[in-house]
């Protein structure tokens, strides 16, 4: 009995060790996106640039696949996946959209004008409430919207070509296989 | 070149750890006094290694000598001088030799002062302290060599975290690493009697010495770390659950109750096994604590350096100390046979009390601290642990030790009688009772918590002085008969008055900060006047001022009373240009009874600057009261009879030498 | 004189009995409600949301852009007429409950609410469990000092 009660402490802390060993395995940072398989809120944003659209979230659920990004001129992470941005918009096989989140008037505009507009639709999100309403935290941010509408996976840093073979490019291929 | 001797002199520093780990221990068990004797010089040997290896860093960043990668990123040339020195340890890899210095410089000490020791004892408690020595710094050399050079030397550093910069820094670290890495002393006495198979008599008497000290270290550590916040981070907060905060309190939790139980196996030769195993728990949370702020496992307002890479590291680390010490544990207690019996209601009830509370406390903090980690990793919600929950779980916990703190110590050892203890504190309840009375009318009715913490707090303090009283007879002899009572009473005595009431001090001080500070936020224009807690607040001017690495606007503030002045407080917000970060430099007044703190922030493009006041009664005594508490604990460590190497002072008593020696076959 | 120092005491325990409890070390000016009362109710709860983008602060303490979106949310939901719940819920609609410093009481986060309970059951159980009635003669301590060095180890060790 003795010798049984005294193996308690060991075997917690066994546990323990192996929970910690495999927390680090995870980024406590990273926040599971609430709209995981739900359509995104309803929203409505004006144009960015005279003239393009702006952008609403009925424009999410035409058929296509979506990639909805979000950034801001003060953003450098947003700098640094631009030309990655460039090239996913030449791909026809996903509509990629944006949404300009609070940036100064003007300052958003100025900036696509500088560096290239890669989005097929492009809204202006000033107060952030929109973004507040997807769960955004920061930019950049992008999600992957299905054909019906509904918000597959959300990644949170700027698009890298690691990022994308192995977060994005498999749930793409998980949205072609289904439709 | 120093950086590369500092380098070799911390490879010959785990040479020798090595050796310290592995000799002494064949020299216990085959009865060797020359392997025996071995680990004390290589104890003083190590540490010397260690300390010179410091200094080399030291001098790194004294000369900024930015080849060495680590004074390029924590050093910059404009910053003043003492903060290049403690730039050393404002970063993962300094800090971690820090660390290792006051593991070695703890084994050097029980080396040197622990002359009267049993040898085999020594022998033990040296190799399992070089044991830990030479894992962390097989992780130093191997994972964090702080001597690492660069090939392109650049011409100025990249300075340091500018919150760093500040007195908090120099003090802090240093303190909290005494601390906690003090308990690897109790821990290494605890695994070398398991290993030896027995615990003596004298085991927690040589043990209680160490344990104090490191307990009053992390307390001033603890309590440091809770001002610097306040200050510098300029929300006027001192606390805030957060994981690394909680991984220094941790310890502190099972340390306050290391303490307490040692007492019991001094005493009275009871709670051995419960003893040993705190010891080995207490560093365990200080390891685990190391763990957590260097692996970025948690979120926290401190994030060292969160590398995983280390973090796996130092896990194994975790899991070779704790799980190795814990497996012995395992084995060897039920073979170590102890207990004097005792009746619930006694010293050694009330001390049982006193660990039961602690440990859940301790518990409670640490389910709260990993719970979110917990669930992650089998649930995939994210949640947040924050003050809400402790305040409903750790307070409560709290409450009763609150309590039976004052009644404990007046209990009689064995056995003895609540109600004829009780009577002795009369007086200290209707203190208490007058208190949350007065409390509960002033805010009619409705701060019930307040007048519990009142009450609590000035039931400890009165409480604490009745004990003294009792115990000098007051008003039961003579005057001249309780002054000499009260001047032969062992310092001990003192030491624990004096940090129960400290510990009374800080209730009393949560409790009115939390429940009667005030606030005024607002804008105001240069030479516009408002209020605070009946003080009248003029902003004279906000001017533009260099620093040293920053660039600052500077408010300055008359602060007056009735048309008098009080005093003039200089806010600022600097700008550092080379970290592209701002701080806060807050303007506080204090006459040690509460603080008047005054924040500037931005301006709103018209003149108007934002201004936020607050005015925060009894604060000053959350930190008074720590280094109260730590007060008492030197007071009791300064008496004689923890100076166990002149056992010839005392009276005519100890004849023969101590029996230990020579006892083990 | 003696009015004068009655006043001083009136002042005083109206600011004290008048002052709500509660910090709210980042907000700014601009975002203070003119109703006092929903102002109270705005400080409460944001006391007890998360900053998400600073490590362990609440929206109250933290000078984030985001925090400072999120005390206007707030309060504009109060405004609108949200309970307090429904304040929290629709923070929690878009973020989760991370965003809570009070955890959840759910049922994965049972084992946390009643833990430190647990704990202290646990622990007095084993001290219970000590205090068991036993044969008090029979249990001495096996100590390595004979009847003199007892004695003399008590004469030292007297009163701690």
């Amino acid at each position: 009995m003795k010798r049984a009660s005294s193996l308690i402490p060991v075997a917690v802390f066994a546990v323990l060790a192996g929970a910690m060993g495999l927390g680090l395995t995870h980024n406590p940072r990273e926040l599971p996106s609430m709209l995981a398989d739900r359509p995104t809120p309803v929203f409505s944003l004006p144009p960015l640039l005279p003239a393009m659209a702006g952008l609403q979230s009925q424009d999410l659920s035409k058929g296509d696949v979506v990639l909805l990004n979000v950034f801001a001129s003060w953003c450098g992470g947003c700098r640094y996946e631009h030309p990655m941005l460039m090239r996913l918009a030449a791909d026809k096989r996903w509509k990629l959209v944006g949404i300009n989140w609070k940036d100064a008037p003007g300052k958003g505009a100025q900036w696509i004008n500088d560096y290239g507009n890669p989005y097929k639709l492009l809204g202006d999100d000033s107060s952030g409430r929109t973004g507040i309403d997807l769960g955004v935290t920061g930019v950049p941010e992008t999600f992957v919207i299905d054909r019906g509408g509904r918000v597959r996976y959300r990644h949170a840093g700027p698009l890298t070509p690691e990022v994308w073979a192995k977060d994005i490019e498999p749930v793409i291929a998980q949205i072609e296989e289904r439709s | 070149m120093s950086a590369e001797i500092g380098h070799f002199a911390l490879i010959l520093a785990l040479l020798v750890s090595l050796v310290q780990a592995s000799l002494p221990l064949w020299g216990a068990v085959r009865g060797d006094r020359g392997f025996m004797a071995l680990a004390s010089h290589c104890a003083v040997g190590v540490f010397v290694f260690v300390a010179f290896s410091f200094a080399a860093l030291t001098y790194s960043f004294a000369i900024s000598d930015f080849s060495v990668r680590l004074v390029v990123s924590s050093s910059q040339l404009a910053k003043p001088f003492i903060y290049k020195l403690t730039g050393v340890w404002a970063n993962h890899e300094g800090s971690m030799l820090l660390w290792v210095l006051i593991l070695t410089l703890f084994g050097a000490s029980i080396a040197v002062f622990g002359r009267n020791l049993p040898a085999p004892l020594k022998a033990r408690a040296l190799a399992v302290q070089a044991m830990i020595a030479s894992g962390f710094l097989a992780f130093i050399l191997g994972t964090s060599n702080p001597f690492a050079r660069l090939d392109d030397v650049p011409l100025d550093g990249q300075g340091m975290n500018p919150i760093l910069q500040d007195p908090g820094l120099v003090l802090h670290p240093p303190f909290l690493y005494l601390g906690y890495v003090g308990f690897s002393v109790a821990f290494s006495f605890a695994v070398a009697a398991l290993i030896e198979g027995r615990v003596d008599a004298t085991w927690a008497r040589w043990v209680r010495p160490w344990v104090l000290a490191a307990w009053c270290f992390l307390t001033i550590g603890i309590t440091l770390g809770s001002f610097w916040a306040y200050y510098i981070l300029g929300w006027g907060g001192w606390w805030f659950w957060d994981p690394v905060e909680n991984v220094s309190f941790m310890p502190w939790l099972a340390g306050t109750a290391l303490l307490h139980s040692a007492m019991v196996v001094e005493r009275r030769h009871a709670l051995v096994n419960w003893t040993i195993l705190l010891a080995i728990l207490t560093f365990s949370l200080s390891l685990i604590g190391t763990f957590v702020v260097r692996s970025g496992v948690l979120t926290s307002v401190h994030a060292f350096a969160t590398d995983p890479a280390r973090g796996v590291f130092i896990l194994a680390l975790l899991v070779l100390a704790t799980g190795g010490a814990l497996i012995l544990y395992a084995i060897r207690v039920p073979a170590l046979k102890f207990g004097a019996p005792f009746a619930p209601v006694s010293r050694e009830g009330g001390l049982i009390l006193n660990n039961i509370l602690l440990v859940a406390a301790a518990a409670t903090v640490f389910l709260g601290t990993f719970y979110p980690l917990f669930i992650d990793l089998i649930g995939r919600d994210k949640i947040s642990v924050g003050p809400p929950f402790y305040a409903r779980t750790f307070i409560p916990i709290m409450i009763p030790l609150m309590v039976a703190m004052v009644v404990g110590p007046a209990l009689k050892w064995k056995r003895d009688t609540l109600r004829e203890r009780l009577s002795g504190f009369r007086l200290s309840l209707a203190a208490a009772l007058l208190g949350a009375i007065l409390v509960l009318a002033f805010t009619l009715g409705t701060h019930l918590l307040t007048a519990l913490g009142i009450g609590l707090s000035l039931w400890i303090i009165t409480g604490s002085l009745l004990v003294v009283a009792s115990r000098i007879k007051l008003g039961r002899t003579s005057a001249a008969n309780s002054f000499q009572l009260l001047r032969q009473a062992p310092r001990s005595f003192y030491g624990l008055v004096v940090a129960h009431m400290g510990f009374g001090f800080v209730v009393g001080a949560i409790t009115t900060v939390s429940t009667w500070q005030q606030e005024n936020i607002l804008t105001m224009l240069p030479g516009e006047t408002t209020t605070i807690a009946g003080y009248s607040v003029n902003l004279r001017d906000v001017k533009t001022v260099t620093g040293p690495n920053y660039d600052a606007e500077r408010g300055t503030f008359d602060i007056s009373r009735n048309g008098a002045l009080v005093t003039t407080l200089q806010p600022e917000r600097r700008f550092y240009p080379v970290q592209q970060q701002q701080t806060t430099q807050t303007g506080i007044r204090t006459n040690l009874i509460s603080n008047i703190y005054v924040t500037l922030g931005e301006q709103d493009g018209q003149g108007r600057w934002t201004v936020r006041l607050y005015y925060h009664p009894l604060a000053p005594w959350l930190w008074l009261g720590g280094v109260t508490m730590a007060l008492g604990g030197f007071i009791s460590l300064s008496d004689r009879r923890f100076r166990i190497g002149a056992p010839q002072r005392a009276k005519s008593l100890v004849a023969t030498p101590p029996a230990e020696q020579g006892a083990v076959a | 004189m003696f009015p004068m120092a009655a006043r001083k005491v009136a002042t005083a325990f109206l600011l004290l009995s008048c002052f709500l409890g509660g910090q709210a070390f980042a907000v700014l000016p601009d975002e203070v409600l003119k109703d006092p009362v929903l102002e109270a109710r705005a400080r409460v709860i944001s006391q007890d949301l998360r900053c998400l983008v600073c490590q362990n602060q609440a929206i109250d303490d933290s000078g984030a852009p985001l925090a400072r979106d999120l005390r206007i949310i707030v309060r504009e939901r109060l405004t609108k007429g949200d309970s307090n719940e429904q304040v929290v819920q629709y923070l929690v609609a878009r973020y989760g409950n991370y965003v809570l410093l009070k955890p959840p009481f759910q049922a994965d986060t049972l084992l946390l609410w009643i833990g430190p309970g647990i704990f202290l059951l646990l622990a007095a159980g084993t001290a219970a469990f000590y205090f068991r009635p036993r044969n008090m003669k029979a249990e001495a301590p096996a100590s390595a000092l004979d009847e003199t060095e007892q004695s003399q180890l008590a004469e030292l060790v007297k009163d701690i």
